[in-house]
């Protein structure tokens, strides 16, 4: 015992490395699960506080294109209400499913904390808990799909962008209806790859790119981007598909969070059916 | 010995606050980020007991990693480079050995042999950093242009400002 206790002394130095390593490893493990609640990211008030401050220093500079984006938002947004209304005078009359009529709902978000350049990136927002955003919702902008939350407090959360090579978004082509996956090849912040499009499917340049709405994470049909290149390798069962990205994740300013009312009798609906089969 | 003690303390939160709120938002070329934030771990002074350096060094990349939201990795590269520091120190004494209190840095022992210092520690760090972001080397080629232009820029960065606040003192 003696002894150990002085092999354990006379390495102390290599022992204690050994030891925060170790720590290390485990939060990188335990932080890679992709829903949780965690207290150590900028989602923590007092990190977000001061990222929110460096935030808000920045936005002086980029202000001129902020309200340029506003603006076209509202017109846009307008000219949506428009339609909207004209379609429900038509709808009215018809379903008496209400909850039909608004699957979703959006909150609206200032982004405070933006990545592109690193492998993983995130993106911490102004609204948390108390705007009862969860983990696992959707987030969209004006131009396209944007990520999911992974984590929230009460007043922030922070979402895994699309860059993220973690993340995957089930997507189909609009034109011939097919579907894949959606995922970031770590590389260039304005190209996302689309995986498993086999290889019968004709895929052209240009062919827009949405969500599936099968995970029921995003709604479906939100513009995720455009085909800008397709090759074919030999052998290959699916096609490499390069797809540019519509939103422009360098110049994120203002998010909506999505709000499934429906999510969860579709899950139970489908636990029940696979739990049936089985 | 308590007044170094708080020129460290602060210079702790000094070096923090910088690279979380300036720094963070500098990446050249899209390839060459800023760690700045180590030149504190490197430049603390050569009598600083090992198991401090390890501990002080887990707390800076714990509270980048808050920052950075990538919880473990800073302070997996941090400790690393923390722990080797010593090795490295030992390797590379010049003739007639350290001068007693001496910070290892450009103002004690010239350009040459800080380049060769912080240089290696800098590529351990940086490759640690991104190869576990990159969770292993699927990426590896743009993995070292990150590497390699980060190294550059940090070192750069450095450099400048050891002669900055050299000349000051003066």
């Amino acid at each position: 015992m003696d002894r150990l206790l002085r092999f354990l002394y006379t390495y102390r130095v290599f022992f204690t490395f050994f030891v925060l390593e170790l720590l290390c490893a485990w939060m990188i493990v335990t932080n890679n699960q992709y829903q949780s609640t965690r207290y150590f990211n900028t989602s923590n008030r007092w990190a977000a506080n001061l990222a929110g401050f460096s935030h808000n220093v920045r936005e002086y500079f980029s202000l001129r294109a902020i309200n340029e984006e506003l603006a076209n938002e509202n017109a846009m947004l307008r000219d949506k209400l428009e339609r909207e209304s004209q379609r429900l005078f038509v709808l009215q009359s018809g379903s008496r499913d209400s909850s039909a009529l608004q699957r979703y709902s959006y909150i609206g978000a200032k982004v405070i904390n933006n990545s592109t350049q690193r492998y993983k990136n995130f993106i911490t927002i102004n609204r948390g808990r108390l705007d009862s955003i969860a983990p696992g919702m959707a987030v969209v902008s004006k131009d396209g799909a944007v990520g999911k939350v992974k984590s929230v407090s009460d007043h922030y959360a922070v979402l895994i962008s699309l860059l993220n090579i973690d993340d995957n978004v089930s997507a189909t082509i609009t034109r011939t209806g097919h579907f894949g996956t959606a995922q970031w090849d770590g590389l260039d912040p304005r190209y996302i790859s689309l995986k498993y499009i086999p290889r019968h499917v004709k895929p052209l340049v240009g062919d827009t790119i949405r969500t599936s709405g099968f995970n029921a994470v995003f709604p479906e049909g939100v513009l995720i981007g455009v085909v800008r290149d397709v090759t074919l390798p030999e052998q290959a069962p699916f096609h490499d598909i390069k797809v540019e990205l519509a939103q422009d994740f360098d110049r994120l300013a203002y998010v909506s969070v999505v709000r499934s009312h429906l999510r969860q009798e579709k899950d139970s609906l489908e636990k029940i059916t696979t739990g049936i089969a089985k | 010995m308590t007044r170094s003690l708080i020129i460290q303390i602060i210079s702790f939160f000094a070096y923090l606050l910088l690279q979380v709120l300036l720094l963070k938002n500098l990446v050249l070329f899209n390839v060459a980020f800023c760690f700045f934030y180590v030149a504190f771990i490197l430049l603390l002074p050569l009598e600083t007991n090992s198991l401090s350096l390890l501990v002080v060094s887990f707390l800076m990349g714990f509270l980048v990693d808050v920052f950075y939201d990538s919880l473990g990795i800073h302070t997996a590269a941090c400790v690393l480079v923390a722990y080797l520091r010593k090795y490295w120190l030992a390797a590379i004494t010049p003739q007639g050995g350290y001068d007693a209190g001496a910070s290892p840095a450009i103002a004690a022992s010239g350009l040459q042999w800080f380049i060769v210092y912080a240089l290696p520690l800098l590529f351990v760090h940086h490759a640690a950093l991104f190869f576990i972001e990159a969770a292993g080397f699927g990426l590896f080629w743009h993995s070292m242009l990150k590497i390699i232009g980060s190294v550059l820029f940090t070192l750069t960065l450095m450099v400048l400002f050891q002669y900055l606040s050299w000349t000051n003192r003066r």
